[in-house]
């Protein structure tokens, strides 16, 4: 009953969060872009000048909100808990490969469910792929994958992070001229939606998530591990909200071919999208949940989003990052030896921890 | 008993799953975080066990019994 209870909580959350993502569109973010953690931080390392790609440079109040949104509603019931430690450069590794992937495909697992929802049939390849590298790393947990232990740090450790955010953005607001930003209808970093809607659209979907555990790789991680659909309720709430809200906007448009800050390549869709799971199930979590555990004192994470936002700036840096045009060469290779690196981290990390270690 | 603390989702769960295949009446698992704790609760009552959890200052130790 109580697990019962649980799944409609979830899926009401999702249902939720899906709402405000489309709305988010309406307030001027891209289309099928209300969330993108991948995208908003590829966008936030331009905005820092990690990387000087003019079209997608703007400092995201969304990720803020997320993470603060998560950090302030652990503080409130007592779940900030401050902990890292477990193997943190591999993570970062394993986070700036998850990168490659999702510029690859063009966004993280949630815009991925929010571009299905938009009638992108291009994502439907993606979560093909998406599926079937968490079903490769699921095979490594089962085998007794292990990134070790973590152990409990200080406060001003778990809050450093999430500070940091806040800092960043007040310093955007107050002294505007020291970040880059994409002027309106220079790319999808000039379109966004308000800052303090922004922001506040930011804190709620952080501090839901962080109260559900919302996490779109551990809904099908445990569907196929445990027989649970439970986790996987979040996804199909946001999925089903967000497409009434698309055909209630008319933003709804089924096809492959033009599909908005998309593309049409369906193999690299798929193997974008595979590195992605694949990576995101040996980290615990998928983007969005890497920024609520940020939130959560926990700095394992909070190093994963270091490899993120080092990641996007590499992806741009590099010539990774697909465009509306398609993939490039450089982006090709890049997933391609990402798959290899993540294999190695899969394969190092689970030899010899067959012993319960 | 198993300890689990330290560990993040979900390998406190697989670890009790892999001491399961052994069969016996009762398990002890030890872990350090509330989604852990969630998730061996539902998980062993899945199995047709009864969970009772202790909170041992920083930490949790759940017992699971048939």
């Amino acid at each position: 009953m109580k697990e019962k209870r649980e799944t409609m909580i979830l899926g009401g959350a999702g249902l939720l969060i899906g709402v405000i993502a489309v709305l988010l569109v309406k307030f001027g973010n891209p289309a099928n872009m209300g969330f993108c953690i991948a995208c908003f931080l590829r966008d936030t390392a331009g905005a820092m000048g990690l990387h000087r790609a003019g079209a997608v440079q703007y400092l995201r109040p969304e990720i803020v909100g997320l993470i603060l949104g998560a950090f302030f509603l652990s503080l409130g019931r007592k779940e900030f808990s401050p902990k890292g430690g477990s193997s943190p450069v591999t993570r970062f590794l394993l986070a700036m490969c998850v990168m490659v992937g999702c510029l690859m495909f063009l966004g993280c697992p949630f815009r991925m469910v929010l571009r299905i929802s938009g009638g992108d049939g291009n994502a439907l390849l993606g979560l093909a792929g998406f599926a079937c590298g968490i079903g490769v790393g699921v095979l490594f947990l089962k085998k007794g994958y292990s990134l070790k232990r973590n152990y409990k740090q200080t406060k001003a450790e778990g809050a450093a992070l999430p500070i940091l955010t806040l800092a960043l953005l007040l310093l955007a607001v107050i002294v505007p001229v020291l970040f880059f930003a994409t002027e309106a209808g220079g790319g999808p970093g000039g379109s966004h939606a308000p800052l303090l809607i922004s922001l506040a659209a930011g804190l709620i979907v952080g501090a839901v998530a962080q109260l559900t555990r919302l996490c779109m790789v551990g809904g099908i991680r445990d569907l196929i591990l445990f027989r649970s659909v439970r986790l996987l309720m979040g996804f199909v709430g946001i999925f089903a909200a967000a497409l009434i809200c698309n055909l209630a906007f008319g933003f709804f448009k089924f096809g492959f071919a033009g599909q908005p800050v998309a593309h049409s390549d369906g193999l690299w869709n798929f193997l974008g999208m595979l590195l992605v799971g694949y990576g995101s199930t040996l980290l615990g979590g998928c983007p969005l949940r890497q920024l609520v555990l940020t939130g959560e004192g926990n700095t394992d994470s909070a190093v994963t989003v270091l490899g993120f936002l080092a990641g996007a700036a590499l992806c741009h840096n590099f010539s990774l990052a697909s465009s509306a045009n398609g993939p490039t060469l450089n982006g090709k290779i890049a997933v391609v030896i990402c798959i290899v690196i993540v294999s190695i981290v899969a394969v190092a990390n689970t030899i010899g921890k067959e012993k319960g270690r | 008993m198993i300890d689990a603390r330290g560990r993040s989702c979900p390998e406190p769960v697989l670890m009790l799953r892999k001491a399961m295949t052994s069969k016996e009446a009762s398990y002890e698992i030890m872990v350090d975080n509330r989604v852990s704790v969630e998730n061996i609760t539902r998980y062993g009552q899945h199995e047709g066990y009864r969970v009772t959890v202790e909170e041992r200052e920083d930490d949790y130790l759940l017992r699971l019994e048939k």
